[in-house]
């Protein structure tokens, strides 16, 4: 994995970025979640081999935090996405 | 071992005999020990010395020593920063210096001073809160000043022409560097004298339990039938625990190492730098093993990266100058499962019969022996020892977190 593209900027170095590690979905109520389900969230992790779906931040280009899907075993990354366009 | 040497040679015995045997699967083990690294093995060995255990099956999908047990640093230390971690480390310390005796097989251990560099103020106070929290708990560690630093490893560069000129390192003289895959064929030897089976080439594939309990292990060579199941994988700890239904609050990464041309005697400390994140060491054979803290981000593959090999390589330089015509051999990556306190999990599982010893990070095999005490401690009494109380897996709930930044993978 040598080039990650940045939704904003194209193709760009993997060094200009910063892992944010695997998506995560919050808890949709806080208050009324319980103390396992926010351990859940803010610890436990899938940890998968395979397909991954994670964080990317472009910070050394235009500082977009964005999603992405990569191979845990191959790096090679499928797609790269905004928050906002996942389905 | 020397006597045995000698009665084959005079019996004319052409090959000794062998380490361990291969055995069919049983129908069922008391014990299954997922894992056949320098944890599980050292499990199935005090299982079967201490407490007399000894139908316990080592489930290997690959060779013995395959994993993180051939491919660390080998460096042994217990100069950490929390109490619990200090405690901890300082017993597995004690364990692999009477291994060679203990197990009558040579694991060239060499107790030859650790220096963990510290090249900003912040790092100096971090050495001396570690020199204090180690001296309390009885481990001999202390700061030491550049003239001192010279003195132990004379190629160090301690002038204040690098970037970050060093000020002040932790001196730890019991830390060192010992032979790692001895320590793995020592202990599966003396396992399978004791009855203990080895199974390599046998990958789980499935953890049956029922009502909340375990009740076998479905293998690529069948089925076993057990009521205890050990996860002592690194790497693959995540995908074991999901075949059991627990989830593990662990991410892996790759830690790359490599390894240079022999040199002559060079370097008599295993020297750290956090701030550089390297750490480096030299082998019986001469050659200088270094490695640095894990990838950028998580990853299964074991591929190095020339990213990898050009940031150490200027770092490693920045420490050694003399090094600069040194050429590297080989270069490779290990799996390290990071949990977000730089602490290990250790212990019971919400699924009866299901143990884990997992989340190792970069310090696993210092800690092989007495985790593996320890684990085999609690599977036969069914009584979790207190000094491995502290790693529990309900600690993330119960937010008890450990926070150990006296780990490899930090930098301070």
């Amino acid at each position: 994995m040598v080039l990650l593209t940045c939704p904003n900027c194209g193709p760009r170095s993997t060094q200009e970025f910063a892992f944010g590690g695997e998506y995560n979905q919050r808890p949709q109520e806080p208050l009324a979640s319980s103390d396992s389900q926010w351990t859940d969230y803010v610890y436990m992790r899938d940890n998968v081999w395979g397909l991954q779906t994670e964080w990317w931040y472009h910070r050394s280009g235009c500082g977009l935090w964005f999603l992405a899907e990569r191979h845990t075993k191959t790096n090679v990354v499928e797609t790269t996405y905004e928050w906002s366009e996942r389905g | 071992m020397s006597i045995r040497l000698i009665s084959q040679a005079l019996r004319g015995d052409r090959f000794p005999p062998r380490m361990w045997q291969q055995h069919d699967l049983k129908e069922s083990y008391d014990v299954a020990i997922i894992g056949g690294g320098v944890h599980g093995l050292a499990c199935a060995y005090y299982l079967a010395k201490e407490h007399g255990v000894t139908n316990v099956a080592v489930l290997e999908k690959n060779y013995i020593g395959s994993g993180g047990s051939g491919r660390n640093t080998t460096i042994i230390r217990s100069n950490y920063l929390t109490p619990e971690g200090v405690q901890f480390y300082d017993q597995s310390v004690n364990l692999y210096k009477k291994m060679a005796a203990e197990l009558d097989f040579n694991v060239m251990f060499s107790q030859r001073g650790h220096l963990t560099l510290a090249h900003t103020d912040a790092a100096v106070r971090t050495a001396r809160r570690r020199a204090e929290v180690n001296q309390l708990q009885g481990v001999s560690s202390r700061l030491v000043w550049p003239d001192e630093i010279k003195r132990l490893c004379p190629y160090l560069d301690v002038s204040d022409h690098p970037r970050y000129p060093i000020l002040a390192a932790l001196y730890h003289p019991p830390g060192g560097i010992i032979r790692h895959d001895a320590v793995v064929w020592g202990y599966a030897h003396h396992s399978d004298r004791c009855g203990v089976h080895i199974h390599q080439d046998t990958e789980v594939t499935g953890i049956s339990v029922i009502g909340g309990k375990v009740r076998g292990v479905e293998t690529t060579r069948g089925f076993i039938k057990t009521e205890n199941v050990l996860n002592a994988t690194a790497g693959w700890c995540s995908t074991i625990a999901k075949m059991a239904g627990v989830k593990l609050p662990v991410t892996t990464f790759p830690l790359q190492a490599f390894v240079t041309e022999p040199l002559k005697p060079f370097l008599n400390t295993v020297v750290v730098s956090g701030s550089l994140h390297v750490y480096v060491s030299q082998s019986d054979r001469g050659e200088l093993v270094a490695g640095a803290s894990v990838d950028p981000f998580s990853s299964y593959s074991t591929h190095g990266s020339l990213s990898f090999l050009e940031g150490i390589a200027g770092h490693l330089l920045e420490l050694f100058p003399s090094l600069c015509h040194l050429r590297v051999l080989r270069q490779w990556a290990g799996l390290c499962d990071m949990t977000p306190d730089f602490s290990p999990i250790m212990g019971l599982t919400p699924v009866t019969g299901f143990l884990v010893d997992i989340g190792w990070g970069t310090y696993g095999f210092k800690a092989g022996p007495i985790s593996g005490k320890m684990m085999a401690n609690l599977i036969a009494t069914g009584h979790t020892p207190d000094l491995i109380t502290p790693f529990r897996l309900s600690r993330f709930e119960e937010g008890a977190l450990v926070g150990e930044k006296g780990a490899a993978a930090v930098g301070h």
